[in-house]
């Protein structure tokens, strides 16, 4: 961290809150005794801030501690403590770029080279008074690293093209709407959810218990669950004690049957189709659905029922074939039609449908 | 065990200290001695240096001593009180992890570092330093800070102790020192570096354990090793604060406090400890008479022929006046040779001053002591600013009114104390009616256990002084200020020698003249005893004989001019404000030819055919204690001891009561003396303070 001080010149002579602000400014006050009132200080140098074009100048800060009545040394103090409070002139857009471990790890440092690049050295101002940058400690966006905050707002899951625009945008006086720059909805899994698939674990089949073994028995019992099917698997538990012995319950299912393997074919090399074309097979569940001998889409849209539940099993993931519906895919690709999904893959879009060797 | 005592094994010997004592405090009481930066007895705990570390056994961790309060341990589960080591391999390690980071960042620049030879820091380092140092990155290097005049800054020693942020806050009550910033880019600074106001800054530079805060005019002046002490008493105000004067040869190099608990606790004002190099300048150090209009080296042989002359004239037309800074002895042998000649017109109080005629000394002293403060529940200031008049006692005050909730109000100026008081208004028409009156401070006044009233020399110094003095002195009856165990009335002198001459009597005798109607012409001869505050702008035709240390107001009027130690040059008497009889002790010789002050008119006595009855100090100071039993309790302060002569009213000779404001006494706090005035470094703050006030007049 470098020296931090007042930017005297740049701060002039006087500041004034701005008049709607003086509301905010009773309410922190109002929030504390007569006596107490520099308890206020903190948020009060924050609106300073605000007012001041987003950073904080010595006529702001005394204006501050002369509301508070407070020794000017004492206000000094917390403003020199808080990084948060610039003492020096920032752009009408000042970015805090975060360069802790998360982001740092996913390419922070190179969005650094952009700023540097777009802007100059942290703190420092463009020409044109629109943008700055400095580097923050970690804003708590770690799932949508790498991320800045401008202004008020994060903008997450930034590369360097999409921070050159966003920067572009800026200079140019156009709006940037804040949020993730990549597809998913918030910290969503880009491309949809990939864990968690199990329909029972939203149909409240796996909720065995029905009331609280421990309730009152006058006390009211919770309305029993609705299951709309009957539940595939026992209770989630894989013990079972009984005279002090531990036995693992087997699962009550019964094992799949070698007859359920679907056909596999062989074929020539270069004959295959892009599974991954289906939405719900990546690299990996490819390579391991070759390993089957399923090459296809033909192969898939011929499956039957008791095939599906075979492949799952092997597959280890209980459910998806039928709620990702790739036999229903299968079919129309195997047409030569495509779906929504095959579509952005073929455009290259969707990330994790490229084959590991394409980057 | 009683329930505010508490039972600690500290190095297996059992103590018990009260519950309110910090870990700190207990194992001092045990005997061990502990580390410590941060901490510091008069300030509050910041608990930040973490090298007070002792091991509780049974805790995870050492224990910060300083921060650690006994009543909040607990004991050892079998009952027993709980073990604490000063000492051993644990505690050793705990303060060397402690002293390697404090060297990580701190120079290795003692050889040149003036608070080499008595640095906390050094001295540590020696019990718990290592040999080297395993740190192998840059040092940080912190810019240094304008701290005014008086401090050096050379922050890259700083250690972060916080003592001088809260001294400043607590003690001095000016709020301008700082920390900024955080972690390694902290800074100690004052607002934008400006210069410290306080008039007790200089002590930030006793309270810094490393060389960070120094003393800017002593800067590269000495070693400590090489300086011959002595302890003394300081005559910048009339506190008596004690002093050791630290000299090399034949020069004062540098003013230390000495802690004395009843006077100036361990701090001292800024004139008291940076007037030194006033010592050396504008000295008075060979006898001059003025020939042809011009003053004019001579010998004491000379000198004492003029002033034989001069003192030739009828003795109702020749005036003693005695100065700020004079010395009893030298008071007791003027006024001894004065009243030899028949000489009545003696004084040593300013122009129209009128108290202490009467020779009741309760009624001239500060009878409720400087300590007194603390017990006192309810003060009135009058016509007196404490922060300049005396500046460490203000600081009591302060604290007073911080820990204590003392209540204080003040008729006069109304400047800034450093603590909040109620304004009761400017001049004496505020004592009107002020037992009924319907006020925070009268209110508490009339109802407090201990009342204390003080009376400054703005009243004094005023022709209807007395008049309001009595009046004082009947409110405070009223109010029962004066009861058997508490004299809560007195008079906050300015002038160290005020008391002492009062003592001696040095007041106009039967029929005398006072300062006024001495210096206001009409005399043939007047002799100066270092008397530069006064008005000598209508003493006429007659003859001055200045007898004092430095070339001021009164010698340059002068016609013979008999040079005399400084206080720092002699073994001689003064009385505080209290009544308080200390001793200076000489710590270098007399300027040139420059004598004490008593040898002086002993030797004149001779020329004049009226010799004095005593050849050395001890006889004087025999003579002394005759005249005067109070002589003879030195460092003694009455205190109540006197309440039954305070009890008795007051009888206003004078006029009576006038109107009109109270005066500031003191305009200029660095400019109040001539040793003052010859200071460049007490130059240097007044301009600053000149400047600042300026600054603020404009805004």
């Amino acid at each position: 961290m470098a020296l931090r001080r007042f930017d005297l010149e740049a701060g002039g002579d006087s500041f004034a809150f701005k008049p709607e602000t003086e509301p905010t400014i009773a309410f922190w006050l109002g929030k504390y005794p007569e006596d107490k009132k520099r308890s206020a200080v903190i948020p009060m140098l924050w609106l300073a801030q605000k007012d001041n074009e987003g950073w904080l100048s010595e006529p702001a800060m005394r204006e501050v501690a002369d509301r508070l009545e407070m020794p000017y040394i004492r206000v000094y103090e917390v403003a020199t403590f808080y990084t948060m409070f610039r003492l020096q002139p920032v752009g009408k857009h000042h970015i805090q770029l975060c360069g802790t471990t998360p982001c740092m790890l996913r390419g922070a440092n190179d969005l650094k080279e952009v700023c540097h690049k777009a802007i100059g050295k942290p703190m420092s101002v463009t020409d044109d008074g629109r943008l700055s940058w400095e580097e923050v400690e970690c804003l708590g966006a770690c799932a949508n690293a790498p991320m800045v905050q401008i202004n008020d707002y994060y903008y997450e899951d930034l590369t360097p093209e999409s921070l050159t625009e966003i920067l572009g945008k800026l200079q140019n006086g156009a709006e940037v709407k804040p949020g993730t720059f990549v597809d998913r909805l918030n910290s969503a899994p880009e491309g949809g959810a990939t864990s968690l698939l199990e329909g029972d674990l939203y149909d409240g089949s796996r909720n065995a218990i029905s009331a609280l073994p421990n309730l009152p028995k006058d006390a009211p019992a919770d309305p029993a669950p609705q299951a709309t099917e009957a539940p595939k698997t026992a209770a989630p538990t894989n013990t079972k004690r009984e005279d002090g012995k531990t036995t693992l319950i087997k699962d009550s299912k019964p094992a799949p049957k070698t007859q359920d393997k679907p056909e596999t074919v062989e074929i020539a090399a270069g004959e295959e189709d892009d599974l991954k074309r289906i939405k719900g097979i990546g690299p990996v569940n490819e390579k391991a659905l070759n390993e089957l001998g399923v090459y296809k889409f033909s192969q898939i849209a011929a499956w039957t029922p008791a095939n599906v539940d075979w492949v799952e099993d092997f597959m280890s993931f209980p459910g998806r074939i039928e709620r990702e519906d790739w036999i229903a895919q299968a079919k129309t690709l195997a047409t030569g039609d495509e779906t929504d999904f095959s579509k952005r893959v073929d455009a290259g879009e969707v990330e994790s449908s490229k084959d590991e060797g394409d980057e | 065990m009683s329930d505010d005592l508490f039972k600690l094994n500290i190095d297996g010997q059992e103590v018990e200290v009260p519950r309110s004592y910090t870990l700190m405090q207990a194992c001092e009481e045990a005997g061990a001695e502990i580390p410590r930066f941060c901490y510091h007895e008069r300030l509050s705990v910041a608990g930040n240096c973490r090298m007070c570390l002792v091991q509780w056994h049974g805790a995870p961790k050492p224990i910060a001593s300083c921060a650690q309060t006994v009543g909040d341990m607990r004991m050892n589960p079998d009952g027993t009180p709980p073990n604490i080591s000063t000492q051993g391999d644990y505690v050793e390690k705990a303060r060397n992890g402690v002293m390697e980071f404090l060297l990580i960042n701190h120079p290795l620049d003692c050889p040149i570092c003036d608070q080499g030879g008595e640095c906390d820091l050094q001295d540590q380092a020696v019990a718990y330093g290592r040999a080297d140092s395993r740190y192998e990155l840059n040092k940080r290097a912190v810019e240094d800070k304008n701290m005014g005049p008086l401090v050096k800054t050379i922050m890259t020693r700083c250690i972060q102790c916080t003592r001088c942020v809260r001294f400043a806050a607590e003690v001095a009550g000016v709020e301008e020192i700082g920390m900024i910033s955080r972690g390694e880019s902290a800074e100690i600074t004052t607002y934008l570096e400006e210069s410290l106001t306080s008039e007790l800054s200089g002590n930030v530079i006793d309270l810094c354990p490393v060389g960070a805060l120094t003393s800017k005019p002593y800067a590269f002046n000495a070693r400590p090793w090489e300086l011959r002490k002595t302890e003394s008493v300081d005559v910048m105000d009339a506190l008596g604060s004690n002093i050791r004067v630290d000299a090399k040869g034949d020069a004062v190099m540098r003013i230390m406090p000495v802690i004395n608990e009843e006077v100036n606790e361990e701090w001292l004002s800024d004139k008291s400890r940076f007037i030194w190099d006033g010592l050396a300048r504008q000295r008075l150090d060979q006898p001059y008479v003025r020939k042809d209009g011009k003053l004019t080296p001579a010998n004491w042989g000379e000198a004492f022929e003029a002033a034989r002359d001069a003192l030739s004239a009828p003795a109702d037309k020749i005036g003693f006046v005695a100065g700020d800074l004079i010395e009893v002895e030298q008071a007791k042998a003027a006024l001894d040779l004065a009243r030899a000649l028949g000489v009545q017109n003696t004084d040593c109080r300013p122009a129209g001053a009128t108290y202490g005629a009467d020779g009741v000394r309760e009624r001239y002293i500060f009878n409720p002591t400087l300590l007194g403060v603390e017990e006192a529940d309810a003060l009135l200031l009058i016509g007196t600013n404490p922060r300049k008049e005396a500046a460490v006692w203000n600081s009591r005050i302060r604290k007073a009114w911080l820990w204590n909730d003392l209540k204080v109000g003040v008729i006069g100026e109304a400047a800034d104390l450093t603590y909040d008081y109620e304004h009761l208004g400017d001049g004496p028409d505020a004592l009107k009616g002020l037992f009924n009156r319907d006020s925070e401070i009268a209110e508490a006044l009339r109802n407090a256990e201990k009342p204390m009233i003080i009376v400054g020399e703005g009243v004094l110094a005023r022709e209807d002084g007395e008049a309001i003095l009595a009046a004082v002195h009947d409110y405070a009856l009223e109010i029962q200020a004066i009861k058997d165990d508490w004299a809560g009335f007195g008079v906050l002198h300015t002038a160290a020698g005020r008391v002492g001459a009062l003592d001696t009597g040095f007041v106009p005798g039967e029929g005398g003249a006072s300062t006024a109607t001495i210096l206001g012409g009409g005399m043939d001869a007047i002799v100066l005893l270092g008397a530069d505050e006064v008005d000598l702008s209508k003493t006429g035709n007659a003859k001055i004989i200045y007898v004092g240390s430095h070339g001021d107001a009164g010698a340059s009027k002068a016609d013979i001019v008999l040079p005399a130690a400084a206080y720092t040059e002699m073994a001689a008497t003064y009385v505080n404000t209290e009544g308080r009889v200390q001793m200076t002790r000489r710590a270098v010789q007399p300027k040139g030819e420059a004598r004490e002050g008593w040898a002086i008119f002993r030797a004149l006595s001779d020329v004049v055919g009226k010799t004095l009855p005593y050849d050395s100090a001890d006889d004087l100071r025999a003579a002394l204690r005759e005249a005067n039993p109070v002589f003879a309790g030195l460092g003694y302060a009455p205190g109540s001891a006197g309440v039954e002569a305070l009890k008795e009213n007051i009888s206003s000779s004078g006029a009576g009561v006038g109107s009109g404001a109270f005066t500031a006494t003191i305009g200029d706090f660095y400019m109040t003396n001539p040793i003052a005035r010859a200071s460049k470094t007490m130059a240097e703050c007044s301009l600053q303070k000149q400047g600042l006030e300026t600054e603020m007049a404009a805004e």
